[in-house]
């Protein structure tokens, strides 16, 4: 590989923020042809945010761009739909499939692209009424298996095909185009077999022999260490190492990825730790279908009174776990709680047994957006629990007892903090932050005996976070309320849980004391990743 | 092509058509009609009815469900029909005509249509029937205000005699069955209107050929993924209204086809119903949600109008009342297209089953199938 001396890509001090959000800092990034290099890092490490701005996808253009240059082949480029990075010879393959489940794998290797026979009525009516060239469009595609290397067949439906050949078909896509140069690869090895994983890293090396440059983005390590030339480690939007893939090994690159610049938070003090506690829920091979989330099979026990933390990174099934338990998805297993079996896909059923939930979801699950404050806070305990309520003629008649709805939401407007105007506000003019401080509000007024939090502090600020931390661990440690805490940061985890599950490929890859250090949750997390 | 069938699907697939099977060959020795007769009966309703069926295809190929779409183009027809007769414009000639004017109106309410479902994307059904009837007010005022005051009418029998409006019934004598008849062949006494069946034909091979296409292929992957076929480049909406155009202008076609069969124009009422019985033989003839074909239109006239044919007689044998085969057949109508909406659903319900079935299966093999740790031992 001694050919590969001319630059392909250069990206200089790149920055980019979400609204006042710095996501990515002064990022420098420079590839030769046909070089093969490895992007690791945390979600939300702003992987997939610097892929975005040198694909050109919309979502970076509509938020108001970014800073910084980038220059292919030593011209200065600046794409503002993925159109124009296509057609400058940058082909991605993104994690969710982007295929028409009824075609055959050739017409989408050649979706929009195929080879076309023209025809009178055509010449009258405009190109597009010009017919299809079967038989260039079977040669073009087979042209494109043969430079990926990996045998796929050809003429077979898209929706019949195992995940594996999908993403095959997906990477023969971006082969067919003459203008390749670039190909970014978004953890194509997630749903592929290990045979067809060991395919595919030979089918890299066939690419970079052919001068074709790829960028790598995965959670494997060893299959990083294994393709590439250079790996390239990123942690909170700043590229922390570049270094060549042979100097380097797993352990170090672990450390890159989840140790702190910032000095350690110190994990829980208080942490309850008693082995003889009692088991309150006992969750057995429980499986979710949730889109994005899946829970294979996972097995826990969570003891009374203690806060359980589940952490794992985005796509493995943590989300899965809480969504799942509570019927929003659709699932199988056995969740027994108290003793009695907890009757899955049905939310009510749940409710009824004292469960609560937070979702990660605010905006859509978690708030009546377009009523006040004291409805969104009573409106779960008056509706399961008949509280608040006023009986009247032996309880055929119930009235609301606004008097009862205002004080406990003002008392929880008080403990919380909730910033408003007024108990009477609208749930939606609030800001994110203390929309989760109602939804909280909201779960608390349910006095739950099981609490579920899915990602209490996303997109919240940092003062917040703490608050909202605080609170949790303070209505745990008060009333005495069970809570599984889902998140994917560690360190808040390790500051409000007292243990930690982590969740790998669908299961429990292990169980941690909150006094575990970051590198040992980092590893677990990495451990089963599919 | 490594292709299993699936033996519960087939079935699945066919369930509509079995049972009408099952009901005409009930209801044909109840009615006591002749072959002869039934022949004949079904052959005029083939020609009368599957050029406007088939109009249903290719929106059905661009994923906007049975469209009612080309109810519209059935009025531009109609209109067209009652300018050219205003004419005095008689024969094949004035079809041929009458075919050319409902051209650029069916295109300008395609257009005006495919826009809409734009807007209304997964719910193009019941928006389309919706905008049926909002287009039949316009229609109406068209042809009950606007011709005769506006729009010059000269021929008194069609115009109303306060002088604007047209008649409820506008008759087509002068080309009446001329297609139909144009090449006349009767085989065993059943009359073939072999014309019409050349204009099918052609219409069915330009559905062939039109697959082909590039703009076809780009329809089916819209229809099948609207975000990746916009991720692949192909102009989603333009590709959408093109579908629907195409629809109106071969339901306007179809309606004139139908008309001259029948020779008359219920002008206020002949296209009312129009897509309602559309739409219901295609779904007969064991056509879905997502898929159509020619040979559901084909098998869905004929088993459909058997069935239209034969039950208001089956029903006079055997309650001694026809007015129970009529209200009958209308109740079927009905009952199909909701039976074939329900089955649609339930099938997409089945395969998010299905999927969850599978992940339990998984757990059945431990971790076999799935990577193990890398790093495990770190």
């Amino acid at each position: 590989m001694d050919n590969q001396n001319n630059t392909l890509l250069e990206m200089k001090s790149i920055r980019k923020d979400f609204f006042g959000n710095q996501v990515l800092t002064d990022i420098n990034l420079s590839l030769r042809e046909g070089e093969v290099l490895g992007l690791v890092g945390e979600n939300g490490a702003g992987k997939s945010t610097l892929m975005k701005i040198l694909f050109g996808a919309t979502d970076i253009t509509e938020t108001g761009g970014y800073d910084g240059e980038i220059f292919l082949n030593g011209e200065k480029v600046s794409f503002t739909t993925p159109f124009d990075a296509i057609a400058a010879g940058i082909g991605m393959v993104h994690q969710e499939f982007s295929l028409i489940p009824g075609f055959e794998a050739t017409e989408n290797i050649l979706l929009n692209r195929e080879p076309k026979k023209t025809n009178v009525i055509a010449e009258i009516f405009g190109e597009r009424l010009d017919q299809l060239n079967r038989s260039e469009m079977e040669e073009k595609a087979a042209q494109a298996i043969e430079k990926m290397g990996v045998k796929i067949d050809q003429r077979m439906r898209i929706s019949e095909m195992p995940v594996g050949h999908k993403q095959f078909t997906e990477i023969a896509r971006e082969l067919s185009k003459d203008q390749l140069k670039l190909l970014i690869l978004d953890e194509p090895t997630a749903v592929l077999t290990e045979k067809e994983a060991e395919a595919l890293l030979d089918s890299i090396r066939g690419m970079s022999a052919r001068g074709i440059a790829v960028i790598f983005i995965t959670h494997r390590l060893q299959e990083i260490l294994s393709v590439c030339n250079t790996v390239a480690v990123m942690r909170d939007g700043v590229l922390v190492e570049t270094v060549p893939a042979k100097d380097t090994n797993v352990t170090e690159i672990t450390k890159w990825m989840v140790g702190r610049t910032v000095e350690e938070t110190a994990a829980s003090t208080d942490v309850h730790t008693d082995e003889h506690q009692n088991t309150i829920l006992k969750i057995e091979h429980l499986w979710v279908d949730m889109p994005g989330e899946t829970v294979r099979d996972v097995n826990l026990e969570v003891k009374e009174g203690e806060i359980l933390g589940i952490g794992g990174l985005a796509g493995q099934g943590k989300l899965g776990i809480p969504n799942g338990i509570m019927g929003l998805y659709n699932a199988g297993g056995q969740v027994t709680f108290e003793g009695r079996e907890i009757p899955l896909n049905s939310p009510r059923k749940c409710l009824d047994s004292a469960f609560a939930f937070v979702s990660e979801d605010r905006r859509g699950v978690g708030l009546l957006l377009d009523e006040s404050l004291e409805w969104n806070v009573a409106f779960p305990a008056m509706q399961i629990q008949n509280k608040y309520l006023k009986r009247y003629a032996g309880g055929l008649i119930k009235w609301r007892d606004e008097a009862a709805i205002r004080a406990v939401t003002e008392k929880y407007i008080d403990e919380l903090q909730i910033r408003c105007t007024s108990s009477k506000q609208n749930a939606k003019e609030l800001s994110g932050g203390n929309q989760q401080k109602v939804c909280l509000a909201k779960a608390f007024a349910l006095e739950p005996k099981m609490l579920f939090v899915s990602e209490p502090t996303r997109g919240i600020d940092v003062g917040a976070k703490a608050l909202v931390l605080d609170a949790l661990k303070k209505f745990n440690r008060e009333s005495g309320v069970t809570v599984v805490m889902v998140s994917s940061e560690l360190e808040e985890l390790r500051r409000t849980c007292d243990r930690i599950a982590i969740v790998s490929g669908g299961r429990i890859a292990g169980i941690l004391p909150a006094s575990s250090s970051v590198e040992e949750l980092g590893a677990l997390m990495l451990s089963q990743v599919v | 092509m490594n292709k299993k069938i699936d033996f519960r699907e087939v079935l699945q697939r066919s369930l509509v058509p079995i049972m009408f099977i099952v009901i005409c060959a009930i209801g044909i020795p109840l009615s006591g009609l002749s072959v002869g007769y039934l022949a004949n009966e079904i052959m005029t309703r083939m020609g009368r009815n599957i050029f406007l069926i088939l109009s249903l295809l290719i929106p059905i190929m661009a994923g906007m469900g049975l469209n009612f779409g080309m109810t519209l183009g059935a009025m531009a027809g109609e209109i067209a029909l009652i300018l050219v007769c205003d004419w005095q414009i008689v024969g094949i000639p004035a079809m041929v005509l009458a075919a050319i004017i409902s051209v650029p109106i069916s295109i300008a309410l395609g257009v005006f249509c495919g826009s809409i479902l734009n807007q209304a994307k997964g719910r193009e059904m019941i928006t389309s029937y919706i905008m049926s009837f909002f287009i039949n007010g316009i229609y109406q005022l068209v042809v009950l205000y606007m011709m005769g005051s506006i729009i010059p009418i000269r021929h008194g029998s069609i115009k109303l005699p306060r002088g604007y409006g047209i008649r409820n019934t506008v008759s087509l004598l002068s080309m009446r069955q001329k297609l139909d008849n144009l090449i006349p062949l009767t085989v065993g006494g059943v009359k073939i209107p072999v014309a019409t069946f050349l204009v099918i034909l052609v219409m069915c091979l330009f559905i062939v050929w039109f697959r082909r296409t590039k703009l076809g292929q780009d329809m089916r992957a819209v229809g099948q993924d609207m975000g990746v076929a916009r991720d692949a480049g192909i102009n989603v909406e333009r590709t959408r209204i093109i579908s629907i155009v195409i629809s109106t202008v071969l339901a306007g076609f179809g309606m004139i086809i139908y008309l001259q069969n029948m020779g008359n124009i219920a002008t206020y009422s002949s296209h009312s119903q129009i897509g309602m019985f559309c739409i219901a033989a295609l779904l007969v003839g064991g056509a879905s949600v997502d898929k159509a074909s020619i040979g559901n239109v084909f098998l869905g006239v004929i088993l459909f109008h058997t069935m239209f044919i034969v039950a208001p007689k089956a029903g006079a044998t055997i309650t001694g009342d026809s007015m129970i085969g009529e209200y009958f057949r209308v109740f079927v109508s009905y009952a199909v297209i909701t039976i074939a909406l329900v089955m649609y659903e339930t099938s997409k319900r089945r395969k998010k089953k299905a999927a969850g079935r599978e992940l339990q299966d998984l757990q059945g093999h431990g971790g076999d199938d799935l990577r193990t740790a890398d790093l495990g031992t770190l």
